[in-house]
C-alpha cells in the first residue's frame, strides 16, 4: 500500500495562482501518495480529469486553507488509478476513460460509465454488468431511464428483500451531451453559454465558476456591482431549489398543502428573476468580466419584497413541518448517510452538511462577495431526509440575510469589465450552487479560445452516497430519500 | 397548518388567467391534426413527458406548469405516469443516442392516436449543443413532431399557448 503523502507536505514553500491553485507536475509515486493521502482524510479528492496527455487532480484541504491540482503526463494514456486507493474517484476514471480513453492502471472496476455501446463509431458493448446481490428470496426491481413523473432520465436496479431494499445500483450517463467536447475550440462567450447548461437548475453557479476561472486565467478585472449582482442571483438560484424540493419531499409523504405553497412560493422567485434580470432561471446572466443584466432601483425593491415572503413561507413551513408527526415519521431516521462516508466522499452542499461536514465554497474557500458577508457554516449530524430538509431551510434564512447585505452594499457602476489582451492561461474555480460545490478548470490557448474545460458538479460525490442512504430503507420510501439529495443528472453525465 | 388554510381562503386564487392559444402554434397544430383523428380525445389531453438530454432547465418550467399558479390541470391537461396513459409525449432536450432507444420505445408504447410535442431549443435545433457527438440531433429527425415551442427554456406560459393550441386546434376538412 502506498503511503499518504499529505497536500501540505507536497506542496511546501509552492505558492498559488491568482485563482487561489497551486499546480504543480507529479510524478507517479507523489500522484499515487497524494490519492492514498486522500484515502487517508488529510484532504479531499475535489475533481479528476484528463487534459491531453495529462491526468489532473484537484484537491482541497479546508483546515488548512489549501487549494491544488496535481498533473500527471500519461504513458499513452496510462497512469497508476486514483481509484484503487480511493473509491470516490472509480467513477470519474470510469467516464475519463469512456472520453479520452486514459487508463487507469490498477482499477478493478473497469466497467464503461458513460458510454452505453450506442456512440456511432464506438461498437457495441456487451450488456452492462450489474454488481450481483444474490440470496434467498432476493429479487430485481429496474427503474428507468424513463421515470414516471417529470424527472431527468437514469436507470436504478434495487435488489429488495420484500419491501426492504438491500442494494441499490445506479446506471447514469443517459444524457450525456459531449458538453466538453462543444467547449474544446469554442469562443469564452460560447463556452459560457454551453456551461450555463450543463445543468439548468445551476445555471448562474457553472457560469459564475466558468466566468472566474478565465477571469482568473487572463487577469480580468471584475466590476464591483457586478460581483454583487452575481451574489444576488446565485442565492435567488439556491432559494427557488430549496424552497421546490422542500415542497417536492413533502408531496412524496402526501403533505400537498406544503408543496403547493412551495410552488407557489418557488414562482415568485423565479417570476422575480425574471422581471429583474430577464430570465426565469437567469441563464446567460453571469458573463465572464462581469454580468449580462443590471439590477434597476425598481428591481432592488421587487427582490426586496420577494425576501420579506420568503422569510414568512420559510417560517410557517417550517412551523406546519414540525408540527406534522405523520409527516416526520416519514423523513426522521429515513434515508441516513453516516458522517464516515461524507468526508470519504467530500460530499458538498446540504448532503455533507446534513451529516455533519461543515463544507460551503462560501465560507471554506470564501470568494468575492461571500469574502464579507458573515455567513456561518450551520450543519446537522442526524445525516436523514429530516436534516437534509432542515438544512436547507436553514440556508434559506441565509440566502435572505444574504441578499439584504449584498444590496446595501451596491453602488452604481458598470456590470462588465473590459476584456484584457491576454490570450492565453489556465485558471479553475470552485463556487456554491444549491446542491453543492461545482468546479470548472479552463485552459485557454494561444487564440483566446478555450483549449480544454472541464466541470464536476456536487452530485459526482452525491449519487454514491444515495445508493448507502437507500440500503435497509424500504423501496417506498426511495422517492423521499431521492428527493432529499435532488442529485443532478445532466450536470453529472456532461 | 391554519395559516395555511387561512391563507389559501382569504388571499384569492393564485391562478393566472388563461392566455389565447399561439397564433403560430395554432397553424402548425391546425396542419398535424387535420390528418388524424381529432374527435376521439375530446376536449382533454393526457400527456407523458420525456427528457431526451435536457438540461433540466426545461423540465423545471414544465413542472410549473402544474403548480397553483398555472395550473394546467384546469384546461384538461393531465401529466401521466405512463405513456400508455398518453395521448402526447412532450419531449425535452437534443436526443442524445444514450437516451435514442427509450425515446423510441416510449413512443411505441403510447397508443394511436398520438401527438409530439418538442419543448425548448434543444428539441427544436439541438440549441447550443447542436454538434456535439454525444447527440442524434434534433427530435424532428427521429420522430414526427406536431407541435415545437422553442425558447431556453419556454416560459411556463408559452407552453400554456401551445398546448392550448393543440387542444383548440380547429379540425381542418380532409
Ligand atoms: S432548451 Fe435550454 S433549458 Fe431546455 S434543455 Fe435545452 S438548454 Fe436546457
Amino acid at each position: 500500500m502506498t503511503a499518504p503523502l499529505l497536500l501540505s507536505v507536497w506542496l511546501g514553500g509552492r505558492s498559488a495562482g491568482p485563482d487561489g491553485y497551486v499546480r504543480a507536475a507529479v510524478d507517479a509515486a507523489a500522484w499515487e501518495g497524494l490519492a492514498a493521502g486522500c484515502a487517508a482524510g488529510s484532504h479531499d479528492l475535489s475533481a479528476l480529469w484528463a487534459d491531453g496527455d495529462r491526468m489532473c487532480m484537484a484537491l482541497n484541504d479546508a483546515d488548512r486553507g489549501l487549494r491544488a491540482i496535481a498533473a500527471l503526463a500519461t504513458e499513452q494514456g496510462a497512469y497508476p488509478s486514483v481509484g484503487r486507493h480511493h473509491a470516490p474517484a472509480v467513477r470519474l476514471e470510469r467516464a475519463m476513460r469512456d472520453l479520452y480513453g486514459t487508463r487507469p492502471l490498477g482499477l478493478a472496476d473497469m466497467r464503461p460509465w458513460l458510454d452505453h455501446g450506442r456512440w456511432p463509431g464506438r461498437g457495441d458493448r456487451p450488456a452492462y454488468a450489474f454488481l450481483p446481490a444474490e440470496g434467498e428470496g432476493l429479487h430485481q426491481i429496474p427503474v428507468g431511464p424513463v421515470h414516471a413523473g417529470i424527472i431527468e432520465p437514469g436507470h436504478f436496479r434495487f435488489t429488495a428483500n420484500g419491501e426492504t431494499v438491500v442494494r441499490l445500483e445506479e446506471r447514469l450517463g443517459y444524457v450525456h451531451k459531449g458538453v466538453e467536447s462543444l467547449m474544446a475550440g469554442a469562443p469564452v462567450e460560447t463556452a459560457a453559454r454551453i456551461v450555463g447548461r450543463i445543468s439548468g437548475d445551476s445555471t448562474v453557479a457553472y457560469a459564475w465558476a466558468f466566468a472566474r476561472a478565465v477571469e482568473m486565467a487572463l487577469g480580468w478585472s471584475v466590476p464591483p456591482r457586478a460581483i454583487l449582482l452575481r451574489g444576488v442571483m446565485a442565492e435567488l438560484e439556491r432559494m427557488a431549489h430549496h424552497i421546490g424540493d422542500v415542497g417536492a419531499i413533502c408531496n412524496d409523504a402526501s403533505v400537498l398543502a406544503i408543496h403547493a405553497q412551495c410552488a407557489v412560493q418557488r414562482e415568485d422567485v423565479l417570476a422575480t428573476s425574471a422581471a429583474c434580470f430577464g430570465h426565469r432561471l437567469m441563464m446567460d446572466r453571469v458573463v465572464p468580466g462581469g454580468v449580462a443584466a443590471d439590477l434597476s432601483a425598481e428591481g432592488i425593491g421587487q427582490v426586496r419584497g420577494l425576501l420579506r415572503r420568503l422569510a414568512e413561507t420559510r417560517a410557517e413551513i417550517l412551523r406546519v413541518y414540525e408540527s406534522m408527526p405523520s409527516l416526520q415519521d416519514r423523513t426522521v431516521t429515513t434515508g441516513i448517510v453516516s458522517a464516515e462516508l461524507v468526508r470519504q466522499y467530500a460530499a458538498g452542499g446540504f448532503v455533507g452538511r446534513a451529516s455533519g461536514r461543515a463544507f460551503d465554497v462560501r465560507g471554506s474557500f470564501a470568494y468575492a462577495p461571500y469574502d464579507d458577508v458573515a455567513l456561518a457554516i450551520r450543519t446537522r449530524t442526524a445525516g436523514d431526509v429530516d436534516a437534509r430538509l432542515l438544512v436547507r431551510l436553514d440556508e434559506i434564512e441565509d440566502s435572505v440575510a444574504i441578499v439584504e447585505r449584498l444590496l446595501s452594499r451596491l453602488a452604481p457602476g458598470p456590470v462588465r469589465g473590459e476584456r484584457p489582451p491576454v490570450a492565453e492561461g489556465e485558471g479553475a474555480a470552485l463556487v456554491e450552487a444549491f446542491r453543492g460545490d461545482v468546479f470548472v478548470a479552463v485552459r485557454l490557448g494561444v487564440d483566446g479560445r478555450v483549449a480544454h474545460a472541464h466541470a464536476r458538479d456536487a452530485s459526482w460525490f452525491q449519487w454514491p452516497l444515495l445508493e448507502a442512504a437507500v440500503e435497509g430503507n424500504i423501496v417506498a420510501d426511495f422517492p423521499l430519500c431521492n428527493k432529499s439529495f435532488n442529485c443532478s443528472y445532466s450536470g453529472h453525465d456532461l | 397548518m391554519r395559516t395555511f388554510l387561512r391563507d389559501a381562503l382569504l388571499k384569492g386564487k393564485a391562478t393566472v388567467a388563461a392566455p389565447a392559444p399561439d397564433g403560430v402554434a395554432l397553424e402548425e397544430v391546425a396542419r398535424a391534426l387535420a390528418e388524424r383523428a381529432r374527435r376521439r380525445l375530446g376536449r382533454s389531453l393526457s400527456i407523458r413527458e420525456v427528457d431526451a438530454g435536457s438540461c433540466n432547465g426545461c423540465e423545471l418550467e414544465i413542472h410549473a406548469l402544474n403548480n397553483p399558479v398555472y395550473d394546467v390541470e384546469r384546461f384538461g391537461l393531465k401529466f401521466v405516469a405512463s405513456p400508455r396513459h398518453a395521448d402526447v409525449l412532450m419531449v425535452t432536450g437534443p436526443v442524445t443516442w444514450n437516451m435514442r432507444e427509450a425515446l423510441l420505445r416510449t413512443y411505441d408504447a403510447t397508443p394511436a392516436p398520438k401527438w409530439v410535442v418538442a419543448v425548448g431549443d434543444c428539441a427544436v435545433d439541438c440549441g447550443v449543443f447542436a454538434g456535439s457527438p454525444a447527440i442524434v440531433g434534433r427530435l424532428a429527425d427521429i420522430l414526427p413532431v406536431d407541435l415545437h415551442v422553442g425558447g431556453c427554456p419556454p416560459p411556463p406560459i408559452e407552453m400554456v399557448k401551445g398546448l392550448l393550441a393543440l387542444m383548440e386546434a380547429p379540425v381542418l376538412p380532409r
